[in-house]
């Protein structure tokens, strides 16, 4: 039994603390996110040449072999500096769905750009009908001759304004919500047929609503099995939620630390208002909730490589804890900052607003309370 | 003890009805689920009541009150909220009105009473500073006096709306040598005084509702002084009373409560209505009950009020289980929406389509938002501890 992290980790974590510090101050990142671009290419660039646009693919595939202790080091230092740019899009999902299941044309083709940092992707998965289901799709791919033809609307498809190629989730069989029949397909934005609306989201995201329509792929489109491909859609959004709950233990540890210092200095009735137990003990919870969520975050982490049912109750069992935790320590971070909590002009309401967020992504406390609950039943 | 609407309280019900359904300005219908009210369409419908005579039914009757018991008042809200109405602003009618027809003197009352009741002056509330929250007593504005004027220097913060405001209410000390809350006075400002400057601040969810207000060396007549130099805490602490027997919010609540359930009858959960879903049907369940309780509280509490008691420490319970129902509220409906709350549309633009389906457009902001109904009007903490003290004698 061992919690520590290796040479080569902690050099990474502080290469991105570096990055973070350099490139990423509260300042520079409202700039960013006020852009009309919403994020910044140079940065991009700056990720790939630290070697972090590499970092989980094999050494085959011109990567470093990272796994997911590597994926959530990163994702926790961008979780602090509340980094915008499409890290976990384009490499932990889309590359995921590459790394694991693309054809050696496919790989070949788009893991080196990605490294490269030339090529951004997105992950459009999200139905609205469906709501967290994964399987619930109205999408539909229709096979026609040696092609594929795609019809289909998705939501919030996060870094969708950035992305050059989308990788969509369609319907290839069976009933909406069947769990054989789901296919994915790897669609070019330039496509004749594809059409986006891109927009901000509430925690300084870009996102696009995607409507496909009559969209011609051909069977070199498809990633994985034709019919099959829901467990791997599975898979990658488990190993999206260990990274997205890396990423809030980042930002709930800056909250904590601020919240803290804040409650020492901010004097009321001749004290630091950090003198008052009822706030002590909020701030002692609020650790509590810090410290459970990493428990679970590393737990998950650790836990991805094994199998299926392992992997999945582990993912559900994170992200309950996150999202709990998550929507604690954001209230009570914005409650104990008083008024200043409030404003556009501090950071805390930013690092709440982003927890709040992470809740909503591939399914929420509710939908990961079930899922664990028949897992754990079964 | 009874809770049964006699015939004349239904026949005030249809009247109120009617009288929403005909007079409510269509200009403003929508605005306020979708947070766009502006200086006049808080006015439009201020304007109309006070037409009417029911613009500030508490006021005593001299001053146009209605003199409606406590089920009237009740009803009134009701229909309000059931019609999504403009909400009218606390500050003159809630605030500076009940201190200036209690405390005030013959000349003032005639002066501000009618300019308020009929909507010609805006007021905003210059309480909070930046070193002075919960501890308002703390406060460092001052006014010095210089003959027939007051000199006032200082800054207020978290000063809602003062973009529109014609008139401030202000706590500014009077005496520096005399304890805390014993050096404080109540005074009246023109908010066209040469020395007034509002600077906007920006809250986590993109909107401009706060100020900070600085004054430098802004000259305020004495005559705008509220009761006794250095007895402006007393009044202070009245009008927070004020403040948080109108914070409850009931009636608004049961109205949110309804459109979250149409969301969550929209939503689906593998092709099922959120809203039979065994763990959503509870958590709103729960909400239900919570505000039923919170309702009979506040009736309880309304009635006590009617029968010569003013609202005791016992209103910091409607107070902290107000905004807590109105949290909860807020964030079960981000919860209902789930991911379709991400998209920022605030700066969509007019006759935009909105992006997903139209309920959930303002669900995110509006929970960023509602966090603040814990910390203004004395943060629940501070409620808690008047609790405790005053009630609990701890």
């Amino acid at each position: 039994m061992d919690f520590s992290f290796t040479e080569e980790q902690t050099l990474l974590r502080n290469s991105i603390q570096k990055f973070v510090q350099d490139e990423y101050d509260f300042d520079t990142r409202r700039k960013i996110i006020a852009s009309d671009e919403g994020m910044k290419e140079e940065n991009w660039q700056t990720l790939a040449e630290l070697g972090l646009l590499a970092a989980p693919f094999t050494e085959e595939q011109g990567g470093f072999g990272g796994g997911p202790i590597e994926t959530m080091i990163v994702m926790e230092e961008f979780g602090r500096g509340l980094v915008v740019e499409p890290y976990a899009p384009t490499v932990i999902q889309c590359g995921g769905f590459l790394r694991y299941a693309g054809s050696s044309e496919q790989q070949e083709a788009l893991i080196p750009q990605i490294i490269e940092g030339k090529l951004k992707m997105a992950f459009a998965y999200a139905e609205p009908q469906g709501r967290y289901n994964l399987a619930d799709l109205t999408t539909t791919a229709e096979q026609k001759g040696g092609d594929f033809v795609i019809n289909g609307y998705k939501a919030v498809v996060i870094g969708g304004p950035w992305a050059d190629k989308f990788i969509v989730t369609a319907r290839t069989s069976g009933s909406q919500r069947e769990e054989k029949g789901v296919t994915v397909f790897i669609i070019d934005k330039g496509a004749d047929g594809v059409s986006t609306r891109d927009y901000p989201t509430v925690d300084g995201f870009r996102a696009s609503e995607l409507t496909l329509e009559n969209v011609v792929v051909g069977k070199d489109a498809v990633v994985g099995e034709v019919d099959n491909g829901l467990p791997l859609v599975e898979k990658i959004a488990d190993e999206a939620i260990a990274a997205y709950c890396a990423e809030a233990i980042g930002a709930m540890k800056v909250l904590n630390d601020t919240t803290v210092e804040y409650c020492k200095t901010r004097k009321q009735f001749g004290q630091p208002i950090g003198k008052f137990q009822v706030l002590q003990h909020r701030m002692v919870d609020m650790f509590m909730e810090y410290e459970q969520s990493v428990s679970m975050t590393y737990m998950v982490n650790l836990k991805l490589e094994e199998d299926e049912i392992e992997r999945k109750k582990a993912a559900s069992g994170a992200k309950v804890q996150i999202g709990k935790s998550g929507r604690f320590v954001g209230q009570q971070s914005v409650q104990l900052h008083g008024g200043m909590g409030m404003t556009d002009e501090l950071n805390v309401g930013h690092y709440f607003k982003r927890l709040t967020m992470i809740d909503t992504a591939f399914g929420n406390v509710d939908h990961h309370l079930k899922r664990y609950a028949k897992l754990s039943q079964a | 003890m009874d809770f049964n609407f006699t015939k004349e309280d239904e026949a005030f019900r249809a009247e109120v009805r009617a009288f929403i359904e005909e007079k409510y300005p269509d200009s403003l219908k929508g605005k306020v689920r979708r947070d766009e009210l502006e200086r006049e369409d808080f006015l439009a419908w201020h304007k109309v009541l006070a037409e009417k005579g029911w613009v500030a039914p508490s006021w005593p009757e001299e001053w146009g009150g209605t003199d409606w018991s406590v089920t009237q008042r009740y009803i009134w809200n009701e229909e309000n909220a059931r019609a999504d109405t403009v909400p009218l602003l606390p500050f003159g009618l809630s605030m500076v009105g009940p201190v200036i027809y209690t405390f005030g003197n013959e000349e003032q009352k005639k002066h501000y009473l009618p300019r308020i009741y009929n909507g010609e002056d805006w007021w905003c509330q210059g309480y909070s500073e930046p070193g002075s929250g919960s501890d308002l007593a703390s406060l460092r504005t001052k006014a010095v006096r210089e003959g027939d004027h007051y000199i006032v220097n200082g800054m207020k913060t978290w000063t809602t709306l003062a973009q529109y405001a014609d008139w401030i209410f202000c706590l500014v000390r009077t005496d520096s040598d005399a304890k805390a809350q014993e050096g404080i006075s109540f005074l009246l400002i023109d908010m066209n005084t040469p020395g007034i400057e509002v600077k906007p601040i920006i809250t986590l969810d993109g909107s401009h509702e706060v100020n900070e207000v600085f004054l430098t060396d802004v000259k305020v007549p004495v005559e705008n002084l509220i009761g006794e130099e250095n007895k402006g805490w007393t009044y202070a602490k009245f009008l927070l009373g004020h403040e948080r027997s109108g914070i409850a919010g009931v009636a608004r609540s049961k109205r949110n409560i309804d459109r979250l359930k149409e969301i969550a009858r929209s939503e689906l959960v593998d092709g099922e209505q959120l809203i039979r879903q065994a763990d959503f049907e509870g958590k709103l369940a729960q909400l239900e009950i919570d505000l039923t309780a919170l309702e009979f509280t506040e009736l309880r509490t309304l009635a006590s009020e009617s029968a010569g008691k003013g609202p005791g420490p016992e209103s910091s319970i409607l107070k902290i289980k107000g905004t807590e129902i109105q949290q909860r509220i807020t964030e079960l409906t981000l919860e209902a929406v789930g991911y379709q709350g991400m998209p920022y549309q605030r700066d969509l633009g007019d006759n935009v389509r909105p992006i997903g389906p139209e309920y959930a457009e303002m669900s995110a902001p509006t929970y960023f938002n509602t966090r603040k109904t814990s910390i203004y009007g004395g943060s629940n903490e501070i409620q808690r501890n008047i609790i405790a003290k005053m009630v609990l004698g701890l």
